[in-house]
C-alpha cells in the first residue's frame, strides 16, 4: 500500500529577553544552579507574577512576521500537573485566546516549489526547571534556573507531508526568529525545540491516522532522521496488522529510534482555567503598529534582494539569508569588497570551514567582515593569488592582523614582473628537459594539458606566488618556441 | 452529571490528595451536591455573553524587562530538606 505521511510541528522558542516572564530574575545561560531562581519561580507562597512587556512585543514581532492575527485580548490559563522541577503545581501558558492567531510560512520543497505551511496559533508560556537524575544517591536534583523563561510555542498545522518539508519549515522558523532577534537559535542549548506529530493514512484518504508525538528532537538533522524512523516504524506496525497508539515518544539519535514515553491518555486531564492572578492582556492597534514599523528586513525578502541585488544564486541567498547575522556578514564583506560573488564564495567556503572545525558562529568568527574584505580587496587587486589567499586567511584566522601586515611581512605579494617570471621559467625548462622533449613531440592538442605540469614547477619554485594568468601565458610562449 | 467512587479517585490522584477509602462516599455525596449547584448555574442563558476571564475589570500592567532579583539562594534554599551542589534533592522521578 502507498502511504501518505503527516507531520505536524510544536516548536518551542526561548524568547532572549533579560530576564522572566512573570519575575526580574534574570535569564543569562550557564549561571550556577539556582542562582537565578528568584521567590516567584520557587512559588513561594505569597509571592505573585508581574508580566514582562519584552515577552510580549516578542511574541508580538514572531506573530507579525507569520502573517498572523495579534489577539488584542489575550489570557493566561494553569495547566495543571506535577513535576518536581515545576513548583507551582502549573505551568502559567494561553489556552483559548493566544496573542498569537493564525497565521502561515512559504517553505521551498527540494524540487523548488513553494509550499505554504498554516500555523494555527502561537501562545506565549513559562519554561519549567530542570531535573538531574545522576549521582545523588537515588535523589533528582532540582536546577530551577530556567524555571520561568519565557517561551513562545508555535503550533503548526499538519500540512507537512515529508521529512524534509518538517525540517524546512523548522529551519524557516530559525531564520525567522533569528532575524527578529527575539530567541539565539541555539539548539544544542535548547533554546529551540521540537516536538514532531507525525501521522501516517493510506494515500487518498481523508482522515488522520493515529499520531505520535516524537520529544527529545535538537537539531535539524534529527528532526528528518526521527520523522523516517517513526515512520517506518507505523508502517511495518500496521502492515503487521497492529494499530498505532496515541503517544508521546522519545527520539534516541545514538541508536536512531524512537520509543515509547508515556501514555498520554492518562496524563492528558491538565484542569486548566484562567489565571486569577493574572489580568487579560489587552493592547491596541497602536501598540501592534508601532512594533510592525520596528521590525528587520525577513529571511525571505533579504533573500529575494540577495538574488536581485546581488546576482546571488537561490542557493547562495538562501544560505546566506537564513542567519542574520551571516547575512549582516555577507553584506559588510561585499560593501567593502564591491564583489558580491568573492564574498559569497569566502563565506560559504573557507569562512564556514573554519567555523564548523571550531564548533563556532559566525557572531563569535576569528576573522571580521572587515578583516575578509582586506583580503578579497588584495585579490581582486591582484596582490595575491587565491592560491596564497587561503594561506592569508588561516593566518588571520590563527593569528589575527591584517591581510596588508601578512602578505607584507611574509613577502606573499604575487609576482607580477615579467623578468622575474621569465627567469622562473627558463629554469624549469633547464631542469626539465626529459619532460620538455615529450612536450615536443606531443601531438600539438594533447600540449594544452601537459602544461600543467610546467604550471605547477613554476608555482612551486615561486612558492605558489607568481601571477598564474602570465605564467601561464609565457610559459606556452617559451615551449612552443622550441617545437 | 453525577460522580462515582471511580472519579473521585481519579480526582484525588491527580490533585495528589490521599484520601481514606472509607472517606470516599462521603466525598462522593459531598462533590455531588455541589455539582447539583453548578447545574443550577449551568440552567441560566448566557447567550450573548462574553465568557469572564477575571472576576476584576482591569488589564494587566507590564513590567520592565530589567533585571530586579539577585541571588539569594542560600536563604531560598535554608527551609529545603535536602541541597547538594545548589541543586534541590527530591525523591527520584523518572517517567
Amino acid at each position: 500500500m502507498e502511504w501518505e505521511v503527516v507531520i505536524g510541528l510544536e516548536i518551542h522558542v526561548q524568547l532572549a529577553t533579560n530576564t522572566k516572564i512573570f519575575s526580574g530574575a534574570s535569564t543569562a545561560f550557564g549561571a550556577e544552579p539556582n542562582t537565578q531562581a528568584c521567590a516567584v519561580n520557587l512559588a513561594l507562597p505569597g509571592t505573585l507574577p508581574v508580566f514582562n512587556e519584552n515577552a510580549l512585543r516578542m511574541a508580538i514581532m514572531f506573530g507579525l512576521a507569520v502573517n498572523a492575527e495579534i489577539g488584542k485580548r489575550s489570557v493566561f490559563e494553569r495547566k495543571n500537573y506535577f513535576y518536581p522541577d515545576l513548583p507551582k503545581g502549573y505551568q502559567t501558558t494561553q489556552l483559548a485566546e493566544p496573542i498569537v492567531g493564525p497565521g502561515f510560512i512559504d517553505i521551498e520543497t527540494d524540487d523548488g516549489d513553494t509550499r505554504r505551511v498554516r500555523i494555527h496559533h502561537a501562545h506565549l508560556e513559562e519554561d519549567a526547571g530542570k531535573s538531574l537524575h545522576e549521582d545523588f544517591h537515588g535523589m533528582s536534583g532540582i536546577d530551577l534556573n530556567r524555571a520561568g523563561t519565557p517561551l513562545v510555542e508555535i503550533v503548526s498545522e499538519p500540512d507537512m507531508r515529508s521529512s524534509k518539508e518538517a525540517a524546512a519549515y523548522a529551519r524557516k522558523i530559525h531564520a525567522i526568529v533569528t532575524t527578529l532577534g527575539i530567541c539565539d537559535g541555539n539548539m544544542a542549548e535548547g533554546s529551540m525545540r521540537c516536538d514532531c506529530n507525525v501521522s501516517i493514512r493510506p494515500k487518498g484518504q481523508e482522515t488522520l491516522g493515529t499520531r505520535t508525538e516524537l520529544k527529545n528532537i535538537n537539531s535539524f538533522r534529527f528532526i528528518e532522521r526521527a520523522i523516517d524512523t517513526e515512520v517506518n516504524r507505523q508502517i511495518d506496525l500496521i502492515e503487521d496488522g497492529g494499530r498505532v497508539i496515541q503517544e508521546t515518544r522519545l527520539y534516541d539519535p545514538d541508536k536512531n529510534e524512537t520509543r515509547s514515553m508515556r501514555s498520554k491518555e492518562e496524563a492528558n486531564d491538565y484542569r486548566y482555567f484562567p489565571c486569577p492572578d493574572l489580568l487579560p492582556v489587552v493592547i491596541d492597534d497602536t501598540y501592534i503598529d508601532n512594533i510592525r514599523a520596528s521590525l528587520p528586513e525577513l529571511p525571505d525578502a533579504r533573500r529575494a534582494r540577495f538574488c536581485e541585488e546581488y546576482g546571488l544564486s537561490e542557493y547562495d541567498a538562501g544560505v546566506l539569508s537564513s542567519d542574520r547575522a551571516q547575512a549582516d556578514y555577507f553584506e559588510t564583506v561585499t560593501g567593502l569588497t564591491q564583489s558580491a560573488k568573492l564574498s559569497a564564495n569566502w563565506i560559504t567556503g573557507e569562512l564556514a570551514r573554519l567555523l564548523n572545525q571550531a564548533d563556532l558562529t559566525i557572531q563569535q568568527s576569528r576573522v571580521s567582515a572587515e578583516q575578509l574584505a582586506g583580503l578579497i580587496n588584495r585579490i581582486q587587486d591582484e596582490t595575491i593569488t587565491g592560491k596564497i589567499a587561503k594561506t592569508v586567511f588561516e593566518i588571520l584566522w590563527n593569528e589575527g592582523g591584517t591581510a596588508d601586515q601578512i602578505i607584507e611581512t611574509q613577502g606573499l605579494k604575487q609576482v607580477n614582473d615579467t623578468g622575474a617570471i621569465e627567469a622562473a621559467i627558463d629554469q624549469v625548462i633547464a631542469q626539465c628537459s626529459p619532460q620538455v622533449e615529450q612536450y615536443i613531440q606531443a601531438e600539438p592538442d594533447k600540449r594544452g594539458k601537459m602544461l600543467g605540469f610546467f604550471m605547477g614547477q613554476v608555482m612551486k619554485l615561486t612558492q605558489g606566488k607568481a601571477n598564474p594568468g602570465q605564467v601561464q601565458g609565457l610559459l606556452k610562449q617559451k615551449l612552443d618556441q622550441r617545437c | 452529571m453525577s460522580l462515582d467512587r471511580s472519579d473521585v479517585e481519579r480526582i484525588a490522584h491527580l490533585a495528589r490528595i490521599a484520601i481514606d477509602d472509607s472517606e470516599i462516599p462521603e466525598y462522593t455525596e459531598s462533590l455531588n451536591s455541589i455539582l447539583t449547584l453548578i447545574d443550577q448555574l449551568q440552567a441560566t442563558s448566557t447567550d450573548g455573553i462574553t465568557p469572564l476571564a477575571h472576576p476584576m475589570d482591569a488589564v494587566q500592567r507590564l513590567r520592565e524587562d530589567e533585571v530586579t532579583e539577585c541571588n539569594q539562594r542560600d536563604r531560598l534554599q535554608a527551609c529545603a530538606p535536602a541541597v547538594e551542589e545548589g541543586l534541590f534533592l527530591v525523591p527520584k522521578v523518572i517517567e
